[in-house]
């Protein structure tokens, strides 16, 4: 999708000419009242994020850039503090999950691995990895639910569990900083990543929007008071002061499509693994920033 | 039940398009667009200015305000920028162009516009069960909103 026709319209007497003039008003037309992102950088614990990266080979962006440069000043400053970020609640409790022992085996996830702030170190940047197993990519909640079936004794979490938001959560911070990079040579990773190409340009519903109308074509503008952002992975699960809650990537997913008057897809579908395989492919070089704090 | 469904969607259809007189409304996908505008009117009966702008600020209906800014409605907060301002639209377009723009603005601007087709069948995939079929707005709503933008003047 580009830009859309709307912006720079010809008046009523060069109305005749629109249909001819389509593409060549796409291509000239830049709205005026575009809001940049903000030029700031956004350091969390005396780290510094990557909040504006090379644009991966195309993508219609020369950069691409985290949601955090979109969102208020009070809800910059309250990513920024980690003190203040409602989403470390998230990852405290996260961190008492990984500690307790749960289920038959009597194992909890320190059992084999340990300190998280060790093993787990950079790992979630580099979701989602390719399953051999299950022959699908999986995502952080997946990879938890293996270990619960395979090592624990446990059933998966029910999706969008508090415990699977927290724990979720706190192994995405241990990666807070390191740049998203997909490694799609495993496996079939390139064939979901295809598929997810395609799914984010699908438009949907009654309304007929796919993720690009917003995302790509519109980027930068506002829907109300919602400045447009890229729609990047890099932050989730996000704490949302829409909702005052911590929100997965795949709630969020479910709730832009819902709002396109569409049937939503499950959770952790093929449909929405593959597209977030391509989402997150989209954000390489993007800090991981969980939990960021969003709209 | 899903004999049920259908009837009860088909109820909420009917009740849509009670707006207009029964029998009368061009239905969607036979509106008929010749350069660029739809000369008549889709149900013969004038649009209410009044009730167009209800359609136009309602978040369930136009919901126009979510992407173009609208000086007659400043007691609305945070105006969407993704379309052009309408402030003055109605000095610009005449009313069959408006009514072309609102009823399917893609045969007006191209595939490629963001602008959903309030009264067009041509939508996206997996449209919701609930919706299937039917249009986002009825025929006399979009009379309606182009009586309203054809008000909003230099």
């Amino acid at each position: 999708m580009r830009r859309g026709a709307w912006e720079g319209l010809p008046v009523r007497g060069k109305f005749a000419a629109i249909g001819a003039g389509v593409l060549v008003a796409s291509a000239l037309a830049f709205s005026a009242v575009q809001a940049e992102p903000v030029d700031e950088t956004l350091s969390i614990d005396g780290v510094e994020m990557t909040t504006r990266a090379k644009a991966q080979e195309g993508l219609p962006f020369d950069e691409v850039l985290s949601g955090w440069l979109f969102r208020e000043a009070e809800t910059r400053q309250l990513e920024a503090d980690s003190f203040e970020n409602p989403g470390m609640l998230y990852v405290e409790r996260g961190e008492e999950i990984w500690n307790t022992v749960e289920g038959p085996a009597g194992q909890s996830c320190a059992s084999c691995h340990g300190d998280a702030a060790e093993s787990m170190a950079g790992i979630a940047a580099h979701y989602p990895k390719w399953d051999a197993d299950s022959q699908r990519p999986i995502n952080i909640e997946l990879r938890i639910d293996k270990c619960r079936v395979e090592h624990m004794g446990l059933e998966p979490y029910k999706f969008d569990s508090d415990d699977q938001k927290a724990l979720t959560t706190y192994i995405k911070h241990q990666s807070l900083g390191e740049p998203v990079n997909l490694d799609l040579a495993e496996g079939d990773m390139q064939s979901w990543w295809e598929r997810g190409k395609e799914r984010y340009y699908l438009r949907t519903g009654q309304l007929n929007f796919a993720c690009a109308s917003c995302h790509e074509a519109n980027s930068g503008l506002y829907i109300r008071a919602d400045h447009l952002s890229q729609g990047q992975a890099n932050g989730f699960p996000t704490y949302r002061l829409k909702q005052a809650d911590m929100v997965s990537l795949h709630n969020r997913l479910r709730g832009c499509i819902r709002d396109t008057r569409a049937e939503t897809p499950a959770a952790f579908s093929d449909e929405l693994m593959a597209l977030e395989v391509y989402l997150t492919w989209r954000g390489t070089g993007l800090s991981v920033e969980t939990p960021a704090v969003r709209q | 039940m899903k004999f049920a469904k259908t009837i009860f969607a088909g109820a909420i259809f009917a009740l849509q398009a009670a707006a207009a007189p029964a029998g009368e409304a061009v239905p969607p996908d036979q509106v008929k667009f010749e350069d660029f505008a739809v000369a008549e009117s889709l149900t013969g009966v004038p649009g209410d200015p009044q009730a167009g702008a209800e359609v136009f600020r309602d978040r369930g209906l136009g919901n126009c305000l979510a992407c173009h800014a609208n000086s007659a409605m400043e007691e609305e907060l945070f105006h969407g920028t993704v379309g052009p301002s309408l402030d003055g639209v109605g000095s610009r377009w005449e009313p069959a162009q408006l009514r072309a723009i609102v009823a399917d603005a893609k045969k007006v601007f191209g595939e490629e516009t963001v602008m959903p087709g309030f009264y067009s069948l041509n939508v996206g995939a997996n449209v919701a069960k609930d919706r299937v079929g039917q249009t986002i707005l009825t025929a006399q709503q979009v009379e309606d909103v182009v009586a309203y933008l054809a008000t909003l003047k230099e």
